[in-house]
C-alpha cells in the first residue's frame, strides 16, 4: 500500500507550499507513485494483452505450417480447381488440361480477397477489384494485383497431393 | 485553434499551457476545479461509511471492463457452456478474468449492502435525498437481477439448478406468475435458447437501465453532498469539521479504491472461481445446492415458510411477507420524515436493526440449514 500521509502531504503541498517538503523529497515521492502505478498497470495490462491476443499467437503457430497433405486430390478432373486450407490461408490445388497439378496461395495480392479459378478463361481472376492471375505460373497479368501468387510444390502420391513451401 | 498556440519558439512547459487554456477557453476546467477545490465532505468519526458508494462504484467498473473482455469470448445459446471451458481452461488468463468478474460481482453486492445500510442508519434518506434512497433502492434491484441472469450464463450444473429454483418464486405469483415465468425462461424448461434470453438482459437490457439511474444517483450526491448523521447535524456549525472534496477526499477515495483492487486482485487469483460439470437435464440436483450468499436470506425464509405452511399458501405467505418487507424500506423517507419526532425516527432504528440482524440471522440459518 501507498503511505497515504504521504500522498495527502504532497497534495497539500502543493497550494499550501509547506516548509517542509522540499521540492526534492516531493519529486521522489511523485517519483515512488509513478513507479507503483506503472507496476499495476503491467499487472492488469499484460493478462489482458495476452488474454486478447490468444487466437493471435494461435494462429501465428499454424502460419508456420510448411505442408498440406490433400487425400483424394490426385483424382482431380482436369481444368478444375480445388481449394483448402494452407496453415490459415486458402490455397488453391489447380489440374490444367494437360493433367498437371499446380498449387497456389488463393489470397489475391492486392488486398486481400479469395481468388477463384476461371475454368472458361483458365485464368485465376479475383472478384473484388478485378484482378487477373496466369493458373500455371501464378504471376499477374492485369488488374490491380502488384505481386504474383505465392507458388507451393506439388507432390503427387498414391490416393493423395502433398503440397509444401518452396 | 488559438493564435497563441502558433507562436514560435515555445518550450515544452508553455506549450502545454497553451493547450490546456485552449481546452479551457472552451470547457472552463478552471471554474470545473475551483469548483471541486470548494466542495467539502464532512469529516467525523463515522465518515469511514461514506466510502462505500464509491468502492461499490468501483466494483462496477471492474464488471464493466472485465464483462467486455468475457465478451469477447462469450457464446450464449448451445456453446454457452463450451465457451465458458474455454476461457476457463484454453485462452490465457481466461480464468483470471473471468475469476475477477465472478469475484468483483459479489464484492459488488456486499458494497452496494453495505452502502445502503449506513446510508438507512445515517438517515440519509431524508429530505432532500428521498429521490436518493429510491435511485439506490432501483440499482441495488437491478444488481441482484445482474447477479441473478449473469450466475446461468456459464450453464454448468449450479447455474441451471440455481435458475431452475429461483424462478420458481415469480411462476409461484398467483394468476399471471407462470405466464411471466416462461416468457422470461423461453419455455417452460431452461434450455439454449433460456441462456440466449439472459444474456440479453445481462448485458444490453440491464445496462441500458442501469447507467441512467446510475447517473441520477451519482449526480444527486454531487448536488446535495454528503448526508451527516443526525448526530453531528445537531452540532453548531462552528463546531463540525470538513475536509476538501478535491484533494483530500478524493484521494482518500482512490486510497480505498486501491484498496478494493488489491483485495479482488487476492480473491481472483488465489481463489478462482470454478466452473461445473455440464447441465444436464436428466442429471439430479447437486447435493448441498443453494443459492449465491445474497440470495440465502430470501431463500431460507420461503423454505421456512413453507415447511410452516405446507403448499402453495406458505410460499404465497413469503412473497407477501419479503413483498410488504420491501414496501416499508422503499417508504422510509416518509416514515421518518425530516422533523418529525422521536418516536418516528426511533421506529425507523428498529426497522433497519430488524432488517440487518434479519438478513443476517436468516443467512447464517440459511447455511447451517443446508
Amino acid at each position: 500500500m501507498i503511505n497515504e500521509d504521504a500522498i495527502n502531504d504532497i497534495l497539500r503541498s502543493q497550494d499550501n507550499d509547506d516548509p517542509e517538503i522540499d521540492g526534492s523529497k516531493r519529486s521522489f515521492l511523485w517519483m515512488g507513485v509513478g513507479a507503483i502505478g506503472a507496476v499495476y498497470v503491467g499487472a492488469i495490462g499484460y493478462p489482458v494483452y495476452k488474454y486478447l491476443a490468444t487466437p493471435a499467437e494461435r494462429a501465428a503457430s499454424e502460419t508456420a505450417v510448411n505442408s498440406a497433405t490433400l487425400d483424394g486430390a490426385d483424382k482431380l478432373p482436369v481444368n478444375s480447381a480445388l481449394m483448402f486450407k494452407f496453415g490459415t490461408k486458402p490455397a488453391m490445388l489447380i489440374r490444367s488440361a494437360d493433367g498437371n497439378f499446380v498449387a497456389l496461395n488463393a489470397v489475391c495480392t492486392h488486398l486481400g480477397c479469395t481468388v477463384k479459378y476461371n475454368p472458361e478463361t483458365v485464368r485465376i481472376e479475383c472478384a473484388c477489384h478485378g484482378g487477373v492471375y496466369d493458373a500455371k505460373t501464378g504471376s499477374n497479368i492485369s488488374g490491380p494485383p502488384p505481386k504474383p501468387l505465392t507458388k507451393f510444390n506439388v507432390e503427387v502420391q498414391d490416393g493423395r497431393v502433398l503440397v509444401t513451401r518452396a | 485553434m488559438d493564435a497563441s498556440l502558433l507562436q514560435e519558439p515555445r518550450s515544452r512547459t508553455s506549450r502545454a499551457a497553451a493547450i490546456y487554456d485552449w481546452v479551457d477557453d472552451r470547457l472552463d476546467l478552471t471554474g470545473l476545479m475551483a469548483h471541486a477545490r470548494e466542495k467539502t465532505v464532512p469529516e467525523h468519526k463515522h465518515a469511514f461509511w461514506y466510502y462505500w458508494g464509491g468502492i461499490s462504484l468501483f466494483f462496477f467498473m471492474v464488471q464493466v471492463l472485465s464483462g467486455i473482455l468475457l465478451l469477447v469470448y462469450y457464446r450464449p445459446g448451445a456453446e454457452a457452456y463450451e465457451s465458458v471451458r474455454q476461457i476457463t481452461y484454453d485462452i490465457q488468463f481466461g480464468w483470471l478474468v473471468r475469476s475477477a468478474h465472478s469475484w468483483s460481482a459479489n464484492l459488488m453486492v456486499f458494497a452496494v449492502f453495505v452502502h445502503m445500510f449506513s446510508v438507512f442508519f445515517m438517515r440519509a434518506y431524508r429530505k432532500p435525498r428521498e429521490f436518493g434512497w429510491w435511485s439506490g433502492l432501483a440499482l441495488l434491484g437491478m444488481t441482484m437481477v445482474f447477479g441473478f441472469s449473469g450466475y446461468l450464463l456459464p450453464m454448468d450444473d449450479l447455474a441451471y439448478f440455481a435458475t431452475k429454483v429461483g424462478l420458481e418464486i415469480p411462476a409461484s405469483i398467483p394468476l399471471v406468475g407462470t405466464v411471466i415465468t416462461n416468457l422470461v425462461r423461453g419455455g417452460s424448461e431452461i434450455t439454449s435458447t433460456t441462456t440466449q434470453r439472459f444474456f440479453a438482459l445481462h448485458v444490453v437490457i440491464l445496462p441500458l437501465l442501469y447507467l441512467p439511474f446510475l447517473a441520477f444517483h451519482v449526480w444527486l450526491v454531487q448536488k446535495h453532498g454528503n448526508a451527516m448523521p443526525p448526530g453531528e447535524e445537531a452540532k453548531p456549525v462552528e463546531e463540525r469539521r470538513t475536509i476538501r472534496f478535491f484533494p483530500d477526499f478524493f484521494a482518500k477515495d482512490l486510497g480505498m479504491w486501491l484498496l478494493s483492487l488489491n483485495v479482488l486482485a487476492i480473491l481472483a487469483s488465489l481463489y478462482p472461481w470454478q466452473l461445473g460439470p455440464q447441465a444436464d437435464e436428466l442429471a439430479s440436483a447437486p447435493v448441498g445446492i443453494h443459492p449465491e450468499w445474497y440470495f440465502m436470506s430470501q431463500f431460507q425464509v420461503l423454505k421456512v415458510f413453507g415447511r410452516w405452511f405446507p403448499g402453495a399458501f406458505g410460499e404465497y405467505l413469503g412473497i407477501v411477507v419479503f413483498t410488504l418487507g420491501l414496501v416499508i424500506w422503499a417508504l422510509i423517507p416518509f416514515i421518518d420524515a425530516k422533523g418529525r419526532n422521536g418516536k418516528w425516527a426511533k421506529a425507523a432504528l428498529y426497522i433497519g436493526l430488524i432488517a440487518v440482524f434479519g438478513m443476517l440471522a436468516t443467512t447464517i440459518w440459511g447455511y447451517w440449514d443446508l
